[in-house]
């Protein structure tokens, strides 16, 4: 009986972490056509920019980030200087503070490095999926968050790839509604969990007020910009809502 | 198939302003106890940033309010997520959608 459970103890804890890996691998997959079309897309845009295979393999391996990518061949097409396509960027990227924050209580109980590993990958869409899935299950595991990032990262690598040696023989992706994959999918998240929160008068709320305020701000300021002050306006207001219930 | 110095200068700082917003919060905040309005604020933060993004993406082009043909695919878009619950056919739909609006417009 002891032998029995010696024998069996060492297999048990892998089997479930691999499970919860695989579990996100798994609830990775229903975006992986949207990062596909997003990715294929990038990859076009980056070679008629000018850019190598290598040079565009290096930007997705360590950039992984489609507004950022689109940003810098557009900026190198226009031939401007490294300095302003990083600043540039540093700015479209700053919402990923507020994703991060909202992720970390979450992963209260990892140590810095295990936290660090859990938001390197991080994107809209791969936040939008665990934001989902903590709001139905009421919490996140480390693996499954690294079978969720890793696979996109993976299936968005060969997606640039794919679009960068494929992009010459498509005229206009445009015309396929490839470009339309990243809205969807950005509609497709908030309705799931406008679904899943149970919140709904004051999630429609915030919508309502990030929306209207997106676009009052963009005469003002810079469409990054534009996403961090509403968003945080928006968030502020649901919870000045949400405390008088 | 070569990498360009500048290029590189470029990826090499673009990457590090893309890490460092991701990882920041994660690892800091995950140290400290956040007060209760603080996790009510970052509450609504998902719902609000995902509004942001679809409002710039379908209403605002060049700065200014526009609407055009993303407005309409929008629509069986979120129709297709309302009733099916499913990301994938969200994005099939959405993409079917614009693909027939900009062939017969």
């Amino acid at each position: 009986m002891a032998l029995q459970e010696n024998l069996t103890a060492p297999n048990y804890e892998p089997h479930i972490q691999e499970e919860r890996f695989l579990q996100g691998v798994k609830s990775c997959i229903p975006t992986l056509l949207g990062y596909l079309s997003i990715g294929f897309a990038a990859g076009v845009v980056e070679k008629t920019a000018g850019l190598s295979i290598a040079e565009i393999l290096l930007m997705s391996v360590l950039i992984y980030a489609g507004s950022a990518q689109f940003i810098a061949a557009g900026m190198l097409a226009a031939s401007g200087s490294p300095a302003a396509i990083v600043l540039t960027i540093f700015f479209v990227n700053l919402r990923h503070l507020l994703l991060s924050a909202a992720l970390s209580p979450y992963f209260r109980l990892l140590s810095p490095l295990k936290n660090l590993l859990v938001g390197a990958l991080l994107t809209d869409e791969t936040f939008g999926v665990a934001i989902h899935q903590a709001a139905m299950k009421h919490r996140l595991s480390e693996k499954w968050m690294h079978g969720l990032n890793l696979t996109a990262y993976l299936n968005w690598i060969i997606a640039n790839i794919a679009g960068a040696f494929l992009g010459q023989w498509i005229a206009d992706p445009e015309q396929l509604g490839l470009d339309f994959a990243l809205p969807a999918m950005f509609i497709g998240l908030l309705v799931l969990q406008l679904i899943s929160r149970r919140k709904l008068k004051a999630d429609l709320l915030v919508v309502l007020c990030s929306i209207c305020l997106v676009v009052a701000l963009s005469y003002l300021t810079s469409s990054s910009i534009t996403i961090i002050l509403a968003t945080i306006a928006a968030s502020t207001l649901g919870m000045a809502v949400s405390r008088w219930k | 198939m070569e990498i360009r110095w500048d290029v590189f200068l470029m990826i090499v700082g673009a990457s590090i302003v893309t890490l460092i917003p991701r990882v920041l919060p994660l690892v800091l905040l995950s140290r400290i106890q956040i007060p209760e309005w603080g996790m009510r604020w970052l509450n609504f933060v998902p719902v609000a940033v995902m509004a942001a993004l679809i409002g710039q993406e379908l209403l605002v082009q060049d700065g200014k309010l526009s609407l055009g043909v993303e407005v309409i695919a929008a629509l069986p878009a979120f129709a297709a997520s309302v009733l099916t619950r499913s990301l994938l056919a969200t994005v099939i739909v959405g993409m079917l959608a614009m693909m027939a609006l900009r062939f017969f417009w």
